[in-house]
């Protein structure tokens, strides 16, 4: 049987390349992508965790995320699309309307 | 005979039950309905109705996921305040945005329901999902002038450095459910205390992982950056709403998890809130130092009160919960008050955003010049308005937890904190008004304003009303 740890360690580096290719990338849609990694690096941890101690709460929670998940990418395109009509960009280091 | 299909008793969510049913009902009505003052009206109702049935309810259902006791009523008061003097600056403003519309109250009455099922969430799972309502109908009102390209990057701001948070704050559910078996914030508690595992190091990085996606939350430093170009951006009524409600609510769930669930691992989450705390009354009170725009600054000075009332939170027990929570509730009268003459200010074709623009306003203007001395006196901490009731408890709530050293620090920040909110006065008192400055007033913003105004007061004057509230609601930690 796979261990455990093995799953953890596979959630763990899928959420650091998730946070690695937010903080790098400046594509917007690219963000929003490697956001959607994160959560779901943390759908493969709640998974087995939930199977390894045979509880089904992990699972319901990520149920839960992948509703969330879908609500969130419905506004997250909506409020992009509504910067792209007056700003022809998804470029945020073209975001620089406010400073201070 | 018992069955086994039992249907959970329903009186403790009512006033999240009355809720949801009238903002989906209003969302209808907006269909129908062509006066959106009407709208407002409508939605003023309901919250009063909700805060009507929250001191009706009590008690725990759904298997203990969701718990409505004395803290979390004083939480959904402070929620419900902060919504209903939202609405009242937010009708004749978004009327001069030319953003009028009916869904805009709905959003407000979502996003203050999630508020709310934070304040009442026993479980992680139940808390996850009110911060994402509360998320969620917040991101979609601070992009609220659709064509207004700063509204529009202030949401794509706030949504993507939110959800970011919020993947953050999954993975520290998930730690603590692998290795407490469990997501009851209780019998997370429980677990830690009884296994001797508040030294564990998976514990730890849960605890990391949740202080980041809190202090996203509470704008925070270091986490802090998305809050002056969020707050800037966002109508400035939603800017109102979202300084008091979502920071709000972001530190009902802080009392939760660490005063709560993590209590017994409390030497190492305290090392990571000192250094936060410092960090963000720094950053708050400098760099509001250095603001042309008022929204900017007041956002800096979000920043500032969110590590004031850390230390509450820091000091811990009842009593620095008590003072983190009446902090709060003073916070929320005495900013939508600032917010509210911002909000007068503008007119159309005139920003009215910039603090020089407020030049000679007690000429023009003394009855909202006089209301806005009241609130910067309060920001300021200065006797005998309510702010500076506030931050004397919460201070010496932080001393009798043996943290003096970090009050001083606090108190020299504070005091820093007056150059740019006495700033405000000045330019309003001691300036000739350069040109005509026409306020757009309306009946409920003159309501607003009196009802903020006479609570900073009242509440600087007799403070006991919401300390001993504060106290009889926190009395269980």
């Amino acid at each position: 049987m796979v261990p455990l740890e093995w799953y953890i360690w596979l959630a763990t580096a899928v959420f650091a390349i998730g946070v690695a290719g937010f903080l790098t990338r400046r594509n917007i849609i690219i963000m929003f992508m490697s956001i959607e990694l994160m959560l779901n690096a943390v759908n493969i941890s709640l998974i087995s965790f939930s199977y390894y101690l045979q509880d089904l709460r992990g699972h319901i929670l990520s149920f839960f995320v992948i509703t969330v998940a879908a609500a969130e990418a419905a506004i997250g395109l909506a409020i992009i699309i509504s910067l792209f009509r007056n700003k022809a960009t998804v470029h945020a280091d073209e975001m620089n309307e406010m400073k201070g | 005979m018992e069955t086994a299909l039992k249907f959970p008793v329903l009186t403790p969510a009512m006033p999240e039950i009355i809720m949801l049913i009238g903002a989906l009902a209003i969302l209808m009505l907006d269909l129908i309905v062509r006066k959106k003052d009407f709208i407002a009206l409508a939605s003023l109702i309901l919250a009063g109705l909700v805060a009507y049935n929250v001191f009706g309810a009590a008690g725990e259902t759904f298997g203990g996921m969701f718990v409505a006791d004395g803290y979390a009523m004083f939480f959904k008061l402070i929620f419900l305040v902060s919504l209903m003097l939202t609405i009242l600056i937010s009708i004749k403003y978004i009327e001069v945005e030319r953003v009028n519309y009916g869904e805009y109250y709905s959003l407000a009455l979502f996003s203050t329901l999630g508020m709310m099922i934070m304040a009442s969430a026993g479980d992680l799972i139940v808390l996850y999902l009110g911060l994402e309502l509360m998320a969620l109908s917040t991101y979609v009102l601070a992009g609220f002038l659709k064509h207004s390209l700063r509204s529009n990057e202030a949401a794509v701001k706030y949504f993507l450095l939110g959800a970011f948070a919020s993947a953050f704050l999954l993975f520290g559910i998930s730690l603590t459910y692998g290795i407490t078996g469990t997501t009851d914030i209780r019998a997370v508690a429980a677990y830690i205390s009884e296994n001797g595992l508040s030294e564990n190091p998976v514990l730890l990085l849960s605890v990391i992982l949740f202080s980041v996606a809190f202090s996203f939350k509470i704008a925070a430093a270091p986490f802090h950056m998305w809050a002056p170009d969020v707050y800037e951006g966002a109508p400035t009524s939603v800017t109102a709403f979202m300084s008091v409600g979502p920071k709000a609510a972001g530190f009902a769930v802080i009392g939760k998890v660490f005063l709560i669930a993590f209590a017994s691992a409390k030497l190492s989450w305290v090392q990571v809130l000192i250094p936060v705390a410092i960090l963000t009354m720094a950053t708050g009170n400098i760099l509001a130092l250095m603001q042309t725009n008022i929204k900017r600054m007041l956002a800096y000075s979000s920043i500032a009160h969110a590590g004031y009332a850390l230390l509450g939170i820091i000091a811990g027990g009842a009593e620095g919960m008590a003072g983190v929570m009446s902090y709060l509730m003073i916070y929320a009268f005495m900013n939508i008050g600032a917010f509210a003459i911002v909000i007068l200010l503008r007119s159309e074709g005139f920003q009215g955003e910039n603090i020089s623009d407020l030049e000679g306003l007690s000429k023009t203007h003394p009855l909202y010049a006089a209301l806005m001395l009241i609130s910067m006196f309060s920001l300021t901490g200065i006797p005998p308005t309510a702010g500076f009731i506030g931050k004397f408890y919460i201070f010496v709530s932080a001393v009798n937890a043996g943290y003096t050293w970090l009050v001083v620090v606090a108190v020299i920040f504070s005091a820093i904190s007056a150059y740019f909110y006495l700033r405000v006065v000045m330019y309003m008192y001691m300036r000739e008004p350069k040109e005509e400055v026409r306020l757009t007033t309306s009946p409920a913003v003159n309501l607003a304003l009196a009802i903020s105004t006479a609570a900073v007061l009242l509440i600087g004057v007799l403070p006991s009303s919401v300390i001993d509230l504060a106290m009889y609601a926190a009395a269980g930690f």
